[in-house]
């Protein structure tokens, strides 16, 4: 059985694809409660300015390997956050310009740093960015019996670890997204959650870069749980999807890097971008095309109340018969034949309208004249 | 000290600080109407955004020609900035979301096409790379004057559509209600923007590009109210930037000119954002003092 599901993970395509689909999971599970917050971009600070903490534990342990690597970039992750919180908090910058002069300066630092006192180091700018996902899957580790690529062990610890933040903490988060004052009002501790989830993400970023780069980590954070947000109402299917989304870049941006000879880390970005897309047009309930169709449905509601109007009001007189046949519709209330044949149509559908005698035109129904008479779109009434 | 003096004087270097003093005036000059917009990190989306259109240039044309690639940067640029203002106005994903979205989807996007070009082994795409991290010190004089011609034009059409462009950079809802064409002075706004990051991206790199944008402005915030001296100043104090990191550069070879810059110009908005902070405490406190005099006196 081990033997099994070890052959299957030494398939480099298999341990490559994984490897985005863990990562890609782990930034959704803080991306969706970093999306809500609106603090994505500050998640995108974040991932610049581990270069910086990176250099510095660099260059007190001189071991590229070490974990205090790891524990200065999650450090220069919360610092980004303090800096730009206290510029903000100046009363002197907002919130996006706070953001655009922390990381870029540190950021600067760390790439000054590294020119002067680790000029040798294997600080690579493609590897920063693109990550080396494809090869991952060589450098491997023991975990729980099986030998996995170490990149890969390290994100499932991360996974295991966002999951259990944001499980324990789950009413907190929700809360604290939506209403941070009602949540201090309750006791909920906003600030603190906040910075928990904040850390968690700066953890999660360092060690996405190692396998997968920053440009990668950014679009997991946020692609997969923009798709949740457009088409779900509830944070937990809004999260679910979210998941299945970001497996599904990850398995057809690999596809689409081999059939393109592509590089893999941005073509799964691309088709989570592309899924985001997908969700945007399609959305049941928020999507273009459901916009587009309901425009519609209301256009030729206010259409159908203006017919009625005009049945109703010439309905008592003798002109009846002549007033309400589609000619007459058509010169009076000054539509062509091909709106009025619409609007009869939507009417009949809605069973508003019904066809008179033989001989006679259309008519209103009862239904139709209720319809009418209770208010309008605009809180009017109409009718009578 | 004569060794110094000879690295000043040296051609290169003045081709290298001209280019960078022009560049972090452009950037912090166009940045202003950006941060008063509310839209600082927009420098930062039209930088990322500017790879697809670099490389699609290139591909397309087969030259590594500035202009070419600088159009391409452009459309590129423009095109996502607009489906940037689509998501962030007309969906649930909100400016942050969507800010975020068209960065790192567009700069995937870029990336792909980098490396489709690369293994198609054209060897000039990996030239494409110091849009990325910046080569101050590769800037040709052809470019420094290309750099000048632009900013001219610049100059002069923001000159001339400076009324209407103030009240668009402070009060968008009443310029629409005096019939000031907001849309389309916005877009231009935010194409010139697109011009300077693009020139600019050769000096710091698409990750630094946002301080050139935001800071200088930061800087001249707390001092200037007005539009027109708000602008200069930002422009000065970028250019300033640019300057003092070219020469640290040439007389320091370990340090690059971009992040230097980027490290002279935050740290110029944060101690002005620190002095104003302080002078603002220094007023509360004799306001309070001159109070309790006169209550004492009363």
């Amino acid at each position: 059985m081990i033997g099994a599901l070890q052959g299957w993970i030494d398939d480099p395509t298999v341990a490559t694809v994984l490897l985005g689909a863990v990562v890609g999971m782990a930034a959704t599970v803080v991306g969706t409660f970093l999306l809500l917050r609106k603090s994505t971009m500050l998640t995108d600070a974040i991932g610049h300015s581990v270069l910086f903490g990176i250099v510095v534990g660099f260059l007190v342990v001189g071991d590229l390997h070490h974990p205090a690597l790891t524990l200065g970039a999650a450090l220069a992750g919360l610092l980004t956050v303090a800096g730009t919180r206290a510029l903000e908090a100046t009363g002197r910058v907002r919130s996006d310009a706070a953001i655009g002069l922390v990381f870029p300066l540190l950021f600067a630092l760390g790439v000054l740093l590294a020119g002067r006192y680790a000029g040798d180091a294997h600080l690579d700018a493609d590897a920063v960015l693109v990550g080396e996902i494809g090869f991952a899957w060589i450098d491997v580790a023991p975990f729980f019996g099986l030998e996995l690529p170490r990149a890969l062990r390290t994100m499932l610890v991360v996974l295991a670890l966002d999951a259990v933040l944001v499980a324990s903490l789950w009413k907190e988060l929700k809360v604290g997204a939506f209403d941070p004052g009602f949540a201090a009002a309750v006791g909920l501790a906003p600030g603190a959650v906040a910075t928990a989830l904040l850390a968690a993400t700066s953890l999660t970023a360092v060690a996405a870069f190692d396998a997968v780069g920053a440009v990668l980590f950014v679009a997991f954070v946020v692609a997969p749980p923009a798709a949740g947000l457009l088409l779900a109402n509830r944070v937990g299917t809004m999260l679910a999807i979210g998941l299945v989304v970001s497996v599904a870049a990850s398995i057809g941006g690999y596809a689409a890097a081999l059939a393109y000879d592509l590089a893999i880390a941005p073509a799964m970005a691309l088709v989570a971008g592309a899924l985001v897309a997908g969700a945007l047009l399609v959305g049941p309930r928020h999507g273009l095309v459901a916009h587009v169709v309901r425009s519609r449905t209301r256009g030729l509601d206010l259409d159908a109340r203006a017919l009625l109007v005009h049945l109703a009001t010439h309905a008592e007189a003798e002109a009846e018969a002549r007033e309400n046949t589609r000619p007459a519709l058509r010169e009076h209330l000054g539509w062509r034949a091909a709106k009025v044949e619409r609007v009869v149509r939507h009417a009949l559908d809605g069973g508003f309208v019904e066809r008179g005698r033989a001989g006679e035109g259309l008519r209103p129904t009862g239904r139709g004249r209720a319809w009418i008479e209770e208010a309008g779109p605009e809180g009017e009434t109409r009718g009578g | 000290m004569n060794e110094l003096w000879a690295i000043l004087i040296d051609g290169s270097t003045r081709t290298v600080l001209l280019g960078a003093a022009l560049l972090g005036a452009l950037t912090g000059g166009l940045g202003t109407f950006a941060v008063l917009r509310r839209q600082s990190l927009l420098g930062d989306v039209l930088a990322h955004a500017a790879l697809p259109g670099i490389v699609a240039a290139f591909l397309l044309s087969g030259e590594r020609a500035l202009p070419v690639l600088v159009v391409g940067a452009l459309a590129s640029g423009l095109l996502w900035s607009a489906v940037l203002q689509v998501l962030a106005r007309h969906t649930r994903l909100g400016a942050d979301g969507a800010t975020t979205l068209v960065l790192s989807v567009s700069f995937a996007l870029g990336l792909a096409l980098l490396t489709a070009a690369q293994s198609r082994g054209d060897a000039a795409a990996a030239g494409l790379q110091t849009f990325l991290f910046g080569q101050a010190a590769a800037l040709l004089p052809g470019d420094v004057v290309l750099l000048a011609a632009v900013a001219l034009v610049l100059v002069a059409g923001v000159a001339l559509a400076w009324p209407a462009l103030a009240l668009v950079a402070f009060d968008p809802g009443y310029a629409r209600s005096v019939g000031v064409p907001v849309r389309a002075l916005e877009a231009a706004l935010t194409g010139a923007l697109a011009v300077a990051v693009v020139l600019g991206l050769q000096l710091v790199g698409v990750v630094l590009i946002t301080a050139l944008v935001v800071a200088p402005a930061i800087a001249a915030r707390p001092w200037v109210a007005r539009l027109a001296p708000l602008v200069a100043m930002a422009a000065a104090t970028g250019a300033a930037a640019g300057a003092i990191g070219a020469l640290v550069s040439a007389v320091d070879r370990d340090a690059a000119t971009g992040p230097v810059v980027v490290v002279a110009v935050t740290l110029a908005a944060i101690v002005s954002v620190a002095l104003a902070v302080a002078r603002g405490r220094r007023r509360v406190r004799a306001g309070a003092a001159q109070a309790a005099t006169a209550r004492g006196s009363a």
